[in-house]
């Protein structure tokens, strides 16, 4: 098939996204920086990664994981830690006389340190939870990422963590941005570095998941049975994957970090996770592509294009009801709920984007899963 | 888990003969000794005993519910037989004997045989690793993928290459043979030609093909087939029939399985193994078989008066 297998759908889909990053760095020299377009992009482009990291365990190995949330907590709080300029950590720890780490790591080696952080916590906890299944492991990866957020408030570990104060000082999305002699922004790259970022960690995960490994991956996802017989070790390639996943969702967590500017444990609450399979969910179990659409449609309907339904809103005399504080949720999960009800597979079921641009479909029988 | 064992290159397994076995020199590819499977209460297997030798084609029969794919379990590690021993090119992978709550309510024979020896257990995987390869009574490929994706997630065990040389292709050469290889093996089943179908699309037949051929891409020495002509009609089956001794002859294989289909046994098993709930009640060419009174009993049942 291979030798068959012709290699324009591959060349366009690069051409495309060529074309959106040299898309992204022209919008973001000639539009003003406060655009809501940038907050959408900045964001999403975090979102992409995370919810691909979780789409590669609940997608692609079939393993039912929401410790999403717990594992970007981990990320975030290495990222912030390791960065904070030495000058500004006794203001930052001002509780805790300025902290234990007094050094700083460029932010590249600083996000490394948060993915292997991330894995590291994951290969503990995969230890004792890969061995349940399905909704078992979810409550479970749930439950670790509750007790991660607890204990990262927890005051005994405030010369690290700053106990449940915000950290904050670190390097954010806005200071990639070059500076020129005079003050002013030169070039503008707060938008660029995050989806160079984003897309070289998608880009790992996704040479990662056509290798024979990945191969191997979704033979568990299929059929853990047969897949053992064919001499794949389940225990393994599970904890792999885990690691793996997790791994990107620190470095996620990370980018989180730069794009809020501030840190603080309780924000990365469940309903984080659950935005996050939520995106994986509508983009369509098992496919990249999807997973990266559908968390710019999500960044960009919950925190651009729904927020008039937060206000309320007058057509001439007449006051449109129901608008108000909250309405927009309620649009939200209705929907969700049309999404789930009537387009079970999502925007992109289990294709790629070169899947559809290569004309014959090679899933005719896919439709009934 | 021990990774080294799935990073190793495959062992050349015919070395093995030259260990002392129990039965030193002969060409023994698989020998069961008293193995017992008892689940709770039900005891599905009772002191099974017997051996395949290297080249042959052996069967195993019997009637519903005999015991027969829970001994195929047992021999690759799904199951842990309660006691007993199975051997592979005259090594042990399965030791076992009654132990704790089992010892108490164990209810087949010999079971102080191997109070002495250490259990020896396996995963799946390192038994397929070792060699023995299997295809599913009710077929099991992996529905997302196609007719060669399930061949080619065959050959990943053999695999030199880890996670980083396999994400940055590294590992080009070894997975360039590798897509030979199931190319290869998909021409010699005859089912090249829907290679890029997914595998559920195809019909019955050629998924059992299939099937046969994802086990061949794990390179095994000894191929486990768990009723092949299940839901075939004559003609498939004697297809079938010359199949099996085709691969057995080109792989230099010993195939030992599970059928229903009385004319295919007679025709291509070497010898033959009848279980009957649980027990072994013939063993013997299939000439000596059909003569057996005890197999027609078992398969037809006995006159009560």
């Amino acid at each position: 098939m291979n030798q068959k297998k012709s290699k324009k759908p591959m060349i366009i889909t690069l051409v495309l996204v060529a074309a959106i990053y040299i898309g992204v760095f022209i919008a973001e020299q000639t539009m003003p920086a406060t655009s809501m377009l940038f907050t959408v992009l900045k964001k999403g482009a975090t979102y992409a990664l995370v919810a691909v990291s979780m789409n590669l365990l609940n997608g692609f190995t079939g393993i039912f994981s929401l410790g999403q949330a717990g594992f970007m907590l981990v990320g975030a709080y290495v990222y912030g830690i390791f960065t904070i300029p030495v000058a500004q950590r006794a203001a930052v720890y001002q509780y805790f006389d300025g902290g234990v780490i007094q050094f700083t790591v460029p932010v590249i080696i600083a996000m490394i340190f948060a993915g292997l952080a991330a894995a590291f916590f994951a290969f503990l906890i995969g230890l004792p939870v890969l061995r349940l299944k399905s909704d078992y492991l979810a409550i479970a990866t749930l439950g670790f990422a509750e007790i991660i957020r607890a204990i990262f408030q927890w005051n005994g570990l405030g010369p690290v963590t700053n106990g449940s104060n915000m950290l904050r000082s670190f390097p954010s999305f806005n200071d990639f941005n070059i500076v020129g002699a005079d003050g002013k922004v030169a070039v503008y790259l707060s938008t660029l570095i995050p989806f160079i970022m984003s897309g070289v960690c998608i880009l790992l995960i996704v040479l990662l998941i056509n290798s024979s490994y990945g191969r191997a991956l979704k033979a568990i996802r299929d059929d853990e049975v047969a897949a053992e017989a064919m001499g794949i070790n389940l225990a393994h390639h599970k904890r792999l994957a885990f690691c793996v996943s997790s791994f990107f969702a620190g470095v996620g967590g990370a980018m989180l970090a730069m794009y809020q500017t501030t840190v603080q444990a309780k924000s990365f609450t469940s309903a984080m996770t659950y935005e996050i399979l939520l995106i994986v969910v509508i983009g369509g179990i098992g496919s990249v592509t999807g997973s990266v659409l559908s968390s710019f449609l999500f960044v960009a309907c919950s925190e651009w294009w729904l927020r008039f339904l937060d206000e309320q809103q007058m057509i001439g005399d007449f006051q449109v009801p129901l608008l108000r504080n909250g309405f927009r949720l309620v649009v939200f999960s209705v929907i969700i709920m049309i999404v789930v009800l009537f387009f079970r597979r999502g925007i992109m079921g289990d294709k790629e984007l070169p899947d559809l641009l290569s004309r014959r479909s090679k899933s005719k029988g896919r439709a009934v899963k | 888990m021990s990774e080294k064992n799935m990073t190793m290159p495959a062992e050349p397994l015919q070395e093995n003969n030259n260990q002392p076995a129990a039965e030193p020199g002969k060409d023994e590819v698989l020998r069961l000794e008293n193995i017992t499977m008892q689940f709770g209460g039900v005891v599905a297997i009772n002191n099974l005993s017997l051996k395949v030798d290297r080249g042959e084609i052996v069967a195993l029969i019997g009637p519903n519910g005999a015991g027969k794919t829970t001994a195929f379990n047992c021999i690759t590690g799904v199951y842990e037989p309660t006691n007993g021993i199975v051997y592979f090119h005259g090594k042990p992978i399965v030791v076992n004997h009654p132990q704790g709550k089992m010892a108490k309510q164990y209810g087949g024979i010999n079971g102080d045989l191997y109070k002495n020896r250490k259990p020896v257990v396996h995963t799946p995987d390192k038994i397929t690793h070792m060699g023995i390869a299997r295809t599913f009574q009710n077929i099991r490929l992996f529905k997302s993928q196609t007719a060669f994706e399930n061949v080619l997630i065959g050959t990943h065990l053999r695999r030199t290459s880890n996670m980083f040389t396999a994400a940055f292709r590294l590992n080009a050469k070894e997975e360039k043979a590798n897509r030979e290889k199931a190319m290869n093996l998909l021409e010699i089943v005859g089912l090249a030609e829907v290679a890029d179908e997914l595998a559920t699309s195809l019909p019955y037949g050629k998924q059992r093909r299939l099937e046969i051929a994802r086990a061949l891409a794990t390179d095994p020495t000894l191929l486990l087939l768990d009723e092949p002509a299940a839901g075939m009609n004559p003609q498939e089956t004697d297809e079938l029939g010359e199949f099996i001794v085709d691969i057995k002859n080109r792989f230099d294989l010993t195939v030992f399985m599970i059928e229903h289909h009385m004319n295919l046994v007679m025709d291509i098993s070497d010898r033959i193994y009848v279980l009957d709930f649980g027990k072994q009640i013939a063993e013997g060419t299939p000439e000596e078989i059909q003569k057996n009174p005890v197999v027609i009993a078992a398969y037809l049942g006995v006159d009560e008066e």
